[in-house]
């Protein structure tokens, strides 16, 4: 496949499977390599499995057939030992009795640590500064979800699995977080892996796109998307652009039946 | 602005028991009832302000029983329904029998807890104890075991440990439905104190309530009676309002997404 020949590899995924208990099988032989600073989106139609992987990759699930490592660990392990890993919702998945700093803090207090100039910043950066001291039910909801991506950055993750975390929004928010979160990652360099249905956002946000099939879910493409960082928002609107969105959902087409 | 939503408030209660006062004065005078079966209102003022001193101690006396027994049923209610979050077999187990509590008809077993435990204020505490501990329990083992999943993921995630996943997470959690307990639980301590009085009466020095209306009633001075359960009505009133005025202010918090 075209963009696995770089030389370090974070996860590493080989004929991996999940049946749930009564015989539903999610994912059937899945493959694939990602590697260190990547930014993966993962497409596909609903119900493929595409969150399930995720959960797998977060040690939130097991798979049932297949090997699945993260940093050359069982991903649960992987998890214990590094601490680095940070997971997006699809809701913001907020406390909703804590404050918006409070629920920034929760993953430093969970490492016992506390580190107010830390939660400054990360507010700072998705701008939230103002809103501190509200309490969830009087945001909106991209801002909720600011909060969520904030709580996610704030204990400096290596890898970052975003579970369709704009699904929600309107399209304009969701541009304009996208434009954000690509900025953080230009900045920070972790490694993301990014789950969604849109095309323009996956094209938009990563080096590579992975078309999943209809369930049970396995990679049916590998796209790699070859434009320079910094990518600005003026980027949508290029040809290229055009093509390449429409090459993913050709292949997403072709995938759901 | 204020005074008029103040009206709007307490403006229709208020009608509603001027038009009952009313109807029962006329009712009494219409049909010309008997005093001893049926008093009318000012037959029963006027036996308030005779027995004011006696009714107020009793009800005094009435309260702190009445609010003993419910701040044992909270603090051990709570560490019951910890105990049921921590352990499903205990709570399987054990649930059944809690139920009991709910189920076994009071009148039924307060002379028995009386001969257990003794006259005075210890029977009536426990007595009031024991009727008004199951919506503790109930409520907040419900509030500590269904917490969203997602957020047991966020935790998980964090690798969080069990103490962290119980005093941050599970209890925020069950804090409403702890407060709806609570406020249940507040109204049946005067029930489980005014029974508990019945059969562990102080003697006629020192009594409350329940003392009163056995004693009313045996003498047949059925204004007296009125009184009793005009005050025994009141003291109820009172301490379910205070726990729901506390509530509210605690729930603003916990608004809601």
């Amino acid at each position: 496949m075209g963009a696995s020949k770089m030389t370090d590899p974070l996860v590493i995924a080989s004929g991996v499977g999940k049946e749930f208990p009564g015989g539903v099988q999610a994912l059937t032989a899945v493959d694939l390599t990602i590697e260190r600073g990547q930014f993966t989106a993962i497409v596909g139609p609903s119900g493929c499995g595409k969150s399930t992987f995720l959960r797998l990759v977060a040690g939130l699930d097991e798979h049932t057939s297949g090997t699945l490592s993260v940093d050359g660990d069982a991903p649960l392990e992987a998890r214990r030992r590094r601490g680095d890993l940070a997971y997006v919702f699809q809701d913001a998945t907020l406390l909703p009795w804590r404050s918006v700093r409070r629920n920034v803090a929760l993953p430093l207090e969970l490492r016992q640590q506390s580190d107010e100039a830390r939660i400054d910043e990360v507010l700072a950066t998705v701008g939230l500064s103002e809103f501190a001291d509200a309490i969830p039910a009087q945001l909106s909801g991209g801002m909720r979800m600011r909060v969520s991506i904030a709580r996610a950055l704030v204990t400096q993750p290596g890898l970052l699995l975003l579970d369709e975390p704009f699904g929600a929004l309107d399209e304009i928010t969701r541009q304009r977080l996208n434009e954000e979160l690509l900025r953080l990652w230009e900045r920070d360099g972790w490694t993301g892996i990014f789950i969604t249905h849109n095309v323009y956002e996956a094209a938009f946000l990563a080096d590579r796109v992975l078309v999943m099939s209809a369930r049970p879910g396995r990679i049916v493409a590998d796209i790699a998307i070859p434009f320079e960082h910094p990518r600005d928002a003026d980027l949508r609107h290029q040809p290229p652009f055009a093509e390449l969105a429409r090459e993913i959902s050709e292949q997403l087409e072709r995938a759901h039946s | 602005m204020n005074t008029r939503a103040l009206i709007t408030q307490i403006g229709p209660p208020l009608f509603f028991f001027a038009f009952f006062v009313l109807s029962w004065y006329a009712l009494v005078e219409f049909f010309d009832i008997p005093p001893y079966l049926l008093p009318g209102p000012p037959r029963v003022a006027e036996a308030v302000s005779t027995h004011a001193d006696r009714l107020i101690d009793a009800a005094l006396l009435t309260a702190m029983g009445a609010l003993s027994g419910f701040a044992l049923s909270f603090a051990f209610g709570f560490a019951v329904a910890l105990l049921f979050s921590q352990s499903r077999i205990i709570e399987r187990g054990l649930y059944p029998y809690a139920i009991f509590l709910q189920t076994v008809p009071i009148v039924a077993i307060a002379p028995l807890i009386v001969l257990w435990i003794g006259y005075g204020l210890q029977g009536v505490v426990a007595v009031s104890f024991i009727i008004s501990l199951f919506p503790i329990i109930a409520n907040t083992t419900a509030g500590l075991t269904q917490v969203d999943p997602r957020l047991l993921d966020l935790f998980a995630m964090n690798n969080a440990n069990r103490w962290h996943v119980l005093f941050k997470l599970r209890v925020p959690n069950a804090v409403p439905n702890m407060l709806t307990g609570a406020r249940i639980s507040s109204g049946l301590s005067v029930i489980g104190a005014i029974v508990g009085e019945f059969f562990a009466g102080y003697g006629t020095d020192d009594f409350g309530l329940g003392y009163l209306i056995i004693q009313t009633s045996g003498q047949a001075k059925t204004d007296y009676l009125f009184a009793c359960i005009l005050f025994c009505t009141l003291l109820g009133l009172a301490i379910f309002s205070a726990v729901g005025l506390v509530s509210n202010r605690l729930l603003r918090r916990w608004g809601g997404e």
